[in-house]
């Protein structure tokens, strides 16, 4: 989906997606670091299970929803990358809090 | 814990950033919350941290500008939260907000709203496939990560933005498959005779100039006057297909990036009640809001792009208006001094609105996506077509708060900020009615989800 056109030359993180361990900039949002794998899709949709990925990349839309870290529904383009996070994809419903 | 403040700030774009600068100048203590890890909002985004040896060259002078902004921010007494969310903000001042981990409350005698814009939703059909997104978005990642589209892209819509992104991309390398745009060669002439208010902004027209001729000399394949832009593909995009001149054509495509300009972001002004007016042009929503971004609820004001879209310069120009404003109704300079101050900047916002008419009415919205085909998703979070919409008014639904009674449309997490707009032209339309009358969702806080467990930690905290 997108590649990278800097290297990483500061600060890096491990961070794991899908079991796949990536070294990836310590500024960057959970969002870019896993667009820059070619994911496909990061989440499918609790109705008809469609597959969606980031679309915004603000905090609007919601498509980025993840498991991060073993709690679902986080932003994962609103959250940065932390040494050792755990990211997944996120399958189907979770209820969002009312 | 309870913390007390003069000012609050909400959003760390240039309106954000200038009006806490300003406020805090005059001795006022100022709080400034913002959801991003650092200052600049989007147009800035990573203003700070930006590779500028590598990406220097590609984002232009107008975004390093933003450097000076953020510098100043920075060195002013503000009591600065990055990563934080506010949830609810109540017309008396206080701010509910969370960091992620506790919700807490801040109380302010006077609310700057600096939330800014967001790209307008555009829905297409297939606009949800992977491999469709904002062009805004795609501009973030350049700016954040140095990241750009791997593969055949296709640009289509409208607006300055577009233009921009399309150059920046190219010039980082992608692959510009077409870009695609919504205008037509008429559109110029109707929009001409906005032209001469635009002569008091020509450095922003002529900045749009250069970005068109770029790019038509770069040789990439422009196509004016496209319509019916849709995304196709198995689980993910793989063609674009599109009408111009009354044929269809397609492309191939791995990326398709969508903008039809942006839009006031009215979450919190529409929580806390504020007044708000149809902007017929832009096809928005925005605060009623006066010279000092001052609304009609007592203690809030609004700067920047979330009272109107009028672009970075005139947004730090409003928010030092605001701050202004907050340092003379809290008793920190009397009138004449806040009116001396506010001369030149009032002169200098008012110039560069000069070319909001002509963008205005030269970039707007199409009818395709302002009233989608029947096919077409409105609402991405809950699933729910134009169609769905159409047959809920058809069963008696007369406006979006009625329609949740009907579809979860607007209940996801997203709460409508994707498909508010969209839902009320379509009801309208439906209607045979004039969208200012069919209105928009009620906001209920909290404005973004949060959770029990964030909640719980502010319990702890007030026992
Ligand atoms: S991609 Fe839109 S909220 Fe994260």
């Amino acid at each position: 989906m997108f590649r990278r056109i800097t290297e990483p030359d500061a600060e890096t993180v491990i961070i794991r997606f899908e079991g796949e361990r990536l070294k990836v900039a310590a500024h960057e949002t959970v969002a870019a670091a896993v667009l820059a794998t070619n994911p496909e899709f990061t989440r499918t949709t609790p109705i008809s299970g469609e597959k969606r990925a980031p679309y915004c990349l603000m905090g609007t839309c919601f498509e980025c929803l993840m498991e991060i870290d073993g709690e679902p529904n986080r932003q994962a383009c609103m959250m940065i990358v932390t040494d050792g996070m755990v990211v997944k994809r996120q399958t189907g419903k979770r209820e969002m809090p009312e | 814990m309870t913390k007390n403040f003069d000012v609050a700030v909400i959003g760390a774009g240039p309106a954000g950033l200038a009006a806490a600068t300003e406020a805090a100048s005059h001795g006022l203590s100022v709080v400034l919350f913002d959801e991003q890890p650092a200052p600049g909002g989007q147009i800035y985004r990573n203003i700070e941290g930006v590779d500028r040896r590598r990406l220097g060259k590609i984002l232009d002078e107008d975004y390093l500008k933003g450097a000076d902004i953020t510098k100043a921010f920075r060195a002013s007494s503000t009591n600065y939260h990055s990563g934080a969310t506010v949830w609810r903000v109540d017309t008396d001042g206080s701010l509910a907000w969370t960091n992620g981990t506790a919700a807490q409350i801040t109380n302010a005698k006077r609310v700057i709203s600096a939330t800014g814009a967001l790209e307008r939703p555009v829905p297409v059909p297939g606009w949800t496939l992977p491999g469709v997104m904002g062009a805004g978005a795609a501009q973030i990642l350049l700016k954040t990560a140095g990241m750009v589209p791997d593969g055949p892209t296709v640009i289509a819509g409208n607006g300055p933005l577009l233009y921009l992104v399309a150059n920046q991309l190219f010039s980082a390398g992608t692959e510009i498959a077409a870009i695609l745009e919504t205008t037509r060669f008429r559109d110029y002439f109707g929009a001409a005779r906005y032209a001469f208010g635009a002569l008091k902004a020509n450095e922003y027209l002529s900045k749009g100039n250069r970005m068109m001729q770029e790019l038509k000399r770069k040789g990439l394949r422009v196509q004016s006057g496209t319509t019916n832009v849709r995304a196709d593909g198995n689980e993910k995009l793989e063609t674009v297909r599109f009408t111009a001149n009354q044929e269809e054509y397609e492309i191939e495509a791995s990326t398709l990036l969508l903008h039809q300009g942006v839009v006031p972001n009215v979450q919190i002004t529409r929580q806390m009640g504020a007044t708000h007016e149809w902007y017929e042009p832009q096809r928005y929503w925005r605060p009623v809001t006066d010279e000092w971004g001052a609304t009609s609820v007592e203690t809030l004001a609004v700067a920047g792009d979330g009272a109107g879209i009028f672009g970075a310069e005139a947004a730090a120009a409003a928010g030092q208006l605001a701050g202004l404003d907050a340092a003379h109704r809290l008793g920190k300079i009397d009138e004449l001094d806040r009116d001396v101050k506010a001369g030149p900047l009032l002169r200098e916002r008012n110039r560069l609105a000069g070319v909001r008419p002509l963008l205005d009415h030269l970039f707007q919205p199409t009818d395709d996506i302002l009233r989608p085909a029947d096919e077409t998703l409105v609402c991405r979070c809950e699933e729910v077509t134009a169609g769905d919409i159409r047959e809920c008014v058809a069963e008696g639904a007369t406006g979006p708060n009625q329609l949740k009674a009907y579809t979860r449309c607007g209940m996801g997490p997203c709460q409508g900020r994707m498909c508010g707009l969209t839902v009320a032209e379509v009801i309208a339309d439906a209607r045979d009615k004039p969208v200012e009358e069919i209105g928009y969702y009620r906001l209920r806080p909290p404005i973004k989800p949060i959770t029990l467990g964030e909640l719980a930690a502010m319990e702890d905290a007030v026992d």
